[in-house]
């Protein structure tokens, strides 16, 4: 299999005053194309720090990182914005939809930045919107639908631009059980299909239900890679 | 892409709160009043330089210098006969004509009032009335022949200088002499000009005892003559006779031109240092949308987090905020210019009613409203720059991690 983004002897220190906070510490990680990769570990053990980098919405303080095989950590800000845009979408704990624009119009967002035209963006949003199974919620506002309504719109947006990597940080965090198994049997479904699949959670049962590989984190570093083989979960590292 | 920036911003400006609204009033308050001054400024050099096409631009006027009270005051320097012989005889000159100002007790009807009276010489009244743009409201002007009569200012037929309006053939006293009202004259935009009595040069020297004095001499121009010419020659001619150098000179030559261009500087410089008054107070207004989009910009911190998450470069955050300051000055704006409008129109109608004169009036060419809005659009996008800046410049982790 193919590696989609790699993280090699990735490092990310936060220097407050005389302190070094290491959030990260020389770690790899490698998430192969089409795979559905869960990353674990308890608060502060640099699970979001880790996203953050293999969604390009960071840079590291040390190592490299790869997105397609091309070296991603040695780039402006608009480029990696442009990147950023059309190759990974994310999903929130908090959801993270703009309340001033309505579903639709923030499913059109990310084409907007990748310079869609207007009745494209129009019509690939109602789409999107009709595959969350929101059709009747088009011109609803954020602060008029549910968390789970909402997830399902950020859900939309994360594939407005056919991304090739969905990046979920906690996507359940904010939703009761029952809410958050539809949105991870969503993922699960849209992984299926060939998408990229990269959850953070703590909820390890979560994520040994739906992921096929876990990375264990622990303050910065990884403590354990995990893979599910015929059903069940081997060390490999 | 551009458009769908607006529409962006627009969306974001509805959801202001009223505090925002709010720190704009500064800058309608100062578009207004730049809208005012430019529009009355505009219209009272219209008003001008309409009397003045009246006027005809061929003639030349001299008085004598150092009248800075106005004709009439009296000073050393006096015109007389002699000026008047000399400056008919240039050539290029076709007529001439002249007139003394002095004051007069008027009486009607048992009342007395004092006010400025004119004498002109009624063998030269076609130049003269021609030259005052002078027409009958009511009655004639003043022909050749009308000893004993006098024509009279509007405002004695409509403004109750006496307690009775003024009528064609009513009889008035000037100065102890009677005089029969030949005609009344329309408004010529001037409450002082509209009090004005005129009557042959004989008998106001009669009555005012004033002997020689001439206080502005008239030329009109043979047509098809250079007018700037014609002055120059009058005053070479002038200073011989008066036995005057340049140095010495003790009038001055004028022609409409130069009227016109004087008047123009001086109502430049007001209206630039009451536009340097309200730039300052647009300054303030500036600096009021300055701290609403840094309000904002703080405000929206996650959001500018979100945007670039999805894809938004810098350059997107920054071009999003730079619309929506420069959208919230244009708003302000065209308030502004409802608002200047209004108050335009406001002192128009005043000037008319109340005192009398259709000088001040507002003027309201497309391009001063167009100017006014794209000014204010500038004003708020200046102003949003550094704010647009700090906001595209987010650390994209930061402003999503911010509450
Ligand atoms: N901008 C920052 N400045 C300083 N320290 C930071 C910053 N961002 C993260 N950290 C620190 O880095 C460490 C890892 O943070 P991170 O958000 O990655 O944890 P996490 O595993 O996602 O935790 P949680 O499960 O609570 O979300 C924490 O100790 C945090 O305090
Ligand atoms: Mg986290």
């Amino acid at each position: 299999m193919t590696e989609i983004i790699k993280l090699k002897n990735v490092a990310k220190h936060y220097y407050m005053g005389d302190d070094v906070v290491k959030a990260l510490d020389g770690v790899d990680i490698s998430i192969e194309k089409g795979s559905f990769v869960a990353i674990m570990g308890p608060s502060g053990s640099g699970k979001s720090t880790g996203m953050n980098l293999i969604g390009s919405l960071d840079l590291p303080t040390s190592g490299e990182i790869y997105l397609d095989e091309h070296d991603i950590s040695h780039l402006t800000e608009s480029e990696l914005a442009q990147i950023r845009g059309k190759k990974i979408g994310f999903i929130f704990q908090s959801f993270n939809l703009i309340p001033n624009l309505t579903a639709k119009e923030n499913i059109m967002l990310p084409m907007l930045f990748q310079g869609l035209e207007k009745n494209e963006r129009e019509s690939r949003a109602e789409e999107l919107l009709g595959l969350v199974d929101l059709k009747d919620r088009i011109n609803h506002y954020p602060n008029q639908l549910s968390g789970g309504q909402q997830q399902r719109v950020a859900i939309a947006r994360a594939l407005a631009n056919d991304p090739e990597v969905i990046l979920a940080d906690e996507p359940t965090g904010n939703l009761d059980t029952k809410t958050g198994e539809n949105v991870l049997q969503f993922l699960e479904n849209l992984n299926k299909k060939g998408k990229t699949i990269v959850m953070v959670t703590h909820d390890s049962k979560l994520a040994e239900k739906h992921a096929q590989k876990i990375y264990w984190l622990k303050d910065g570093k990884i403590e354990k890679v995990t893979r599910k083989e015929k059903e069940k979960w081997k060390t490999v590292k | 892409m551009i458009t769908d920036y607006f529409i962006l911003a627009l969306k974001n400006l509805r959801k202001r709160k009223l505090r925002a609204w709010l720190t704009m009033l500064g800058i309608f308050i100062s578009i207004a009043t730049i809208f005012v001054l430019i529009s009355l400024s505009l219209g009272l050099q219209n008003a001008v330089e309409e009397q003045f096409r009246q006027f005809g631009t061929d003639k030349i006027f001299i008085q004598p210098r150092g009248q800075i009270a106005g004709p009439g005051t009296g000073g050393a320097v006096e015109l007389t006969k002699n000026d008047v012989e000399v400056v008919e005889k240039v050539i290029g000159v076709k007529d001439i004509t002249w007139w003394i100002i002095a004051t007069g007790e008027i009486e009607f009807k048992d009342e007395k009032r004092f006010f400025n009276i004119i004498g002109f010489p009624l063998d030269q009244s076609d130049v003269f009335i021609e030259t005052g743009f002078y027409k009958a409201d009511e009655g004639e002007v003043l022909d050749e022949e009308d000893f004993g009569k006098v024509m009279i200012g509007s405002q004695y037929k409509y403004n109750n200088v006496f307690k009775r309006p003024i009528k064609e053939r009513d009889i008035i006293s000037v100065n102890g002499k009677n005089f029969v009202v030949e005609g009344i004259l329309e408004s010529l935009g001037n409450p002082a000009d509209d009090r004005l009595v005129y009557m042959s040069e004989e008998e106001f020297r009669e009555i005012t005892e004033i002997e020689d004095r001439i206080d502005t001499i008239i030329a009109q121009v043979e047509p098809g003559e250079d007018i700037n010419e014609v002055a120059d020659r009058i005053k070479r001619k002038l200073l011989k006779s008066r036995d005057l150098t340049e140095k010495t000179r003790d009038f001055s030559i004028l022609t409409p031109e130069e009227v016109l261009e004087t008047f123009r500087i001086v109502l430049n410089i007001i209206t630039a240092f009451l536009l340097g008054v309200a730039g300052i107070s647009l300054l303030v207004g500036g600096i009021g949308i300055v701290n609403t989009m840094y309000t904002s910009v703080l405000e929206r911190t996650k959001e500018i987090g979100i945007m670039k998450a999805v894809g938004a470069r810098n350059s997107d955050i920054f071009l999003i905020f730079l619309i929506e300051s420069g959208l919230l000055g244009l708003v302000g704006g065209v308030i502004g210019v409802i608002l200047g409008f209004g108050i335009s129109k406001g002192i128009e109608f005043i000037a008319i009613n109340q005192l009398g004169t259709t000088l001040l009036q507002a003027a309201f060419p497309f391009y001063l409203v167009a100017g006014s809005l794209l000014f204010a659009f500038v004003i708020g996008a200046l102003s949003g720059a550094l704010p647009a800046l700090q906001a595209s410049k987010l650390n994209p982790v930061d402003a999503l991690r911010y509450e």
